[in-house]
């Protein structure tokens, strides 16, 4: 092994990274965009440990004055104004209790073990007793909530690496310019890219639900039909937002950078891992726009609470997910070209 | 001869440069028309102006007497073309990647045909991404024919393969133009040119300098022959003779053989190396643009 070669080679390939605007720019202001944005989501002597809810009028502040607990560091303590609503966050995993002042009771969920720590500390901070309650139904393990979450997760790094990182490919090999030689229209290509991917995504999906559901027994208390179609439009969805980034880019690393800006924000806030319950308002207003978060909320309502078609709560993610279908589909093939020309 | 496939006033302009500078010539049916020059002279673009990959930025393309872009994908089914360098999609095998482009296109060739025609038996099942350099040259040959086509494009075919994979490259290409295919090549090899083309352009610098059959542009431009000699060997003649230097090698143009070679036995120069060759293109290249094609 030569030095001198590898030398040379690092020379080369560092000059092709630093002459690529494109990819350096977004290489760049990637990680600037994400540090500035972690920054400002957990801003603050640092991220709270556990959410709780807590009902109480708008007079009632949220502090050691209304009642002891309310002081407790590392907990953050938000203003909910519909009791059923804290009880199925509570019963869900989304928040780790809820407490009911003027009723003088708080909601918990026995198989949390974030919710039987802030039990403990409720009993030994005083104040006015509280009387305990146990959230309604059967409770849901945390696996239930999270699994949603895994497979979207999974489903949205395959719709948009395999459509948009491909397409690049494709691109800067000469595939796409081999292709443009033939009767092959743009359209044409688009739907086979779409299609393939799509069917591709909905059977692993589909695969890896049924072997984790083998011996994890997922709890799926809606119409299975109605998660596969919110699926579909959702994957459909992702994978018409690759292609839309694909549509010009020749650089796969500019397109690396794109997919990876996008792909991030969802797994963080689209609600993978934990709930964005308690989280600023602009975090909940940016988690909404992406494709992700729609999707989830579907997809647990459907599974945690047998929420049919005909439900908002089925119904209206569903529909922005079309709607983006829809926008990212006609901005991608509008915007497609075979070569840079 | 009708034109089947016509370049009129053909422009190319990028930011920055124009690679193409109003090119005009007609390709007859049938024949094996050669476009040569150096890299960057806008061979390429002007073919792939003529296959319709890309735009012009001035000029028309007409195939058949009509306009490529007003024939669009009507166009696009009767042609074939092999290009430089092209990526096949991975994992395929040869077999899968001709079946696929052969969707592609109404009018289809047997696929025994093209297995037949470019040699591909040996390797058919094969992943694409194992040939070697003439393997993978003759499936894109292949892929180029699926649809049957009327003009068939190669830019620079042969480039990267050894002299016997070019050899063979030669003959395949031969026996397409003897079925009365219409090939339009890009080369810068000028041997390639001299041994398949019926019809030659030499474009520099953007401009169609020259054109012709390969024998009518040498006659119309030589009347003389080259007399080589290692430089060692022609310094003994100092300046009775007026030989230019190329590299190792000392060339004389002239008409009198004869008389150059009494002029060499008589300074004594030694000939056991002595070679004599008539003009080639690469000779007339030179002449015209005073580059050498391969630098």
């Amino acid at each position: 092994m030569k030095l001198s070669h590898i030398l040379a080679m690092t020379w080369a390939r560092s000059l092709e990274f630093l002459r690529d605007r494109s990819a350096l720019g977004w290489n760049l202001a990637l990680p600037l965009l994400m540090v500035a944005g972690f920054a400002w989501i957990f801003s603050g002597p640092g991220k709270p440990l556990f959410t709780v809810a807590v009902i109480a009028p708008e007079t009632t502040p949220l502090s050691a004055e209304s009642h002891p607990f309310l002081a407790t560091p590392a907990v953050r303590f938000y203003r909910e104004a519909d009791l059923a609503k804290a009880q199925a966050k509570v019963q869900r995993h989304r928040i780790d209790l809820a407490i009911d002042l003027p009723a003088r009771r708080y909601w918990i969920n026995p198989q949390s073990q974030h919710g039987q720590l802030l039990e403990q500390l409720l009993h030994g901070v005083g104040g006015a007793p509280l009387q305990r309650q146990e959230v309604a139904g059967a409770s849901i393990r945390y696996v239930d909530w999270a699994a949603p979450g895994m497979l979207g997760m999974n489903l949205m790094f395959s719709c948009l690496f395999g459509t948009g990182y491909v397409i690049v490919r494709y691109r800067k090999s000469g595939y796409l310019k081999r292709l443009k030689a033939t009767p092959l229209s743009a359209a044409e290509f688009i739907v086979a890219q779409l299609l393939s991917r799509l069917l591709l995504v909905l059977a692993v999906t589909v695969a890896v639900y049924l072997g984790c559901d083998a011996f994890l027994h997922f709890r799926m208390d809606g119409n299975p039909w109605t998660l596969l179609l919110v699926t579909a439009v959702g994957a459909y969805s992702m994978i018409a937002l690759g292609l839309l980034v694909a549509a010009r880019v020749t650089s796969e690393e500019l397109a690396g950078g794109l997919l990876n800006m996008l792909s991030w924000p969802m797994m963080v806030l689209s609600g993978v891992f934990f709930a964005t319950d308690g989280a600023p308002r602009a975090v909940q207003w940016v988690a909404q726009w992406l494709p992700l978060t729609p999707m989830l909320e579907a997809a647990r309502a459907i599974m945690l609470d047998g929420a049919g078609l005909a439900d908002a709560a089925v119904l209206q993610p569903l529909l922005l997910l079309a709607t983006m279908s829809l926008l990212f589909t006609l901005l991608g093939a509008f915007g497609f070209k075979w070569t840079q020309d | 001869m009708a034109a089947l496939l016509e370049a009129r006033e053909l422009v190319k302009q990028y930011p920055k440069v124009r690679a193409v500078d109003g090119v005009s010539f007609e390709v007859p049916a049938g024949i094996c028309f050669g476009l040569l020059g150096p890299n960057g002279a806008g061979k390429s673009t002007t073919v792939e102006m003529l296959e319709g990959v890309v735009a012009a930025s001035g000029g028309e393309v007409r195939f058949r007497g009509e306009s490529i872009a007003a024939r669009g994908s009507r166009y696009r089914e009767r042609i074939g073309i092999q290009f430089q360098a092209t990526a096949l999609q991975d994992f395929l095998t040869v077999r899968e990647n001709l079946r696929f482009f052969q969707a592609l296109y109404p009018t289809k060739r047997r696929i025994e045909e093209l297995i037949a025609v470019c040699r591909l038996e040996e390797f058919l099942d094969r992943d694409t991404q194992k040939l070697s350099g003439g393997q993978r040259q003759r499936v894109l040959l292949a892929i180029a024919l699926v649809n049957d086509p009327e003009v068939i494009f190669l830019d620079e075919p042969t480039t990267g393969l050894d002299p016997q994979a070019r050899r063979n490259f030669w003959e395949l290409v031969r026996s397409i133009k003897a079925e009365g295919k219409t090939l339009v090549l890009t080369t810068h090899y000028m041997e390639e040119a001299y041994e398949l083309c019926d019809d030659i352009g030499i474009m520099d610098r953007g401009r169609m300098i020259a054109r012709g059959s390969p024998q009518r542009l040498l006659a119309e431009h030589f009347d003389d022959s080259v007399l080589e000699l290692p430089v060692v060997d022609a310094m003994r003649v100092g300046d009775r003779l007026p030989f230019v230097i190329r590299g190792e090698m000392a060339e004389l143009s002239t008409r009198d053989i004869a008389g150059a070679l009494q002029v060499l036995q008589k300074a004594e120069a030694p000939l056991s190396r002595l070679r004599i060759r008539p003009r080639t293109l690469e000779d007339l290249f030179l002449e015209l643009t005073g580059k050498d094609l391969r630098a």
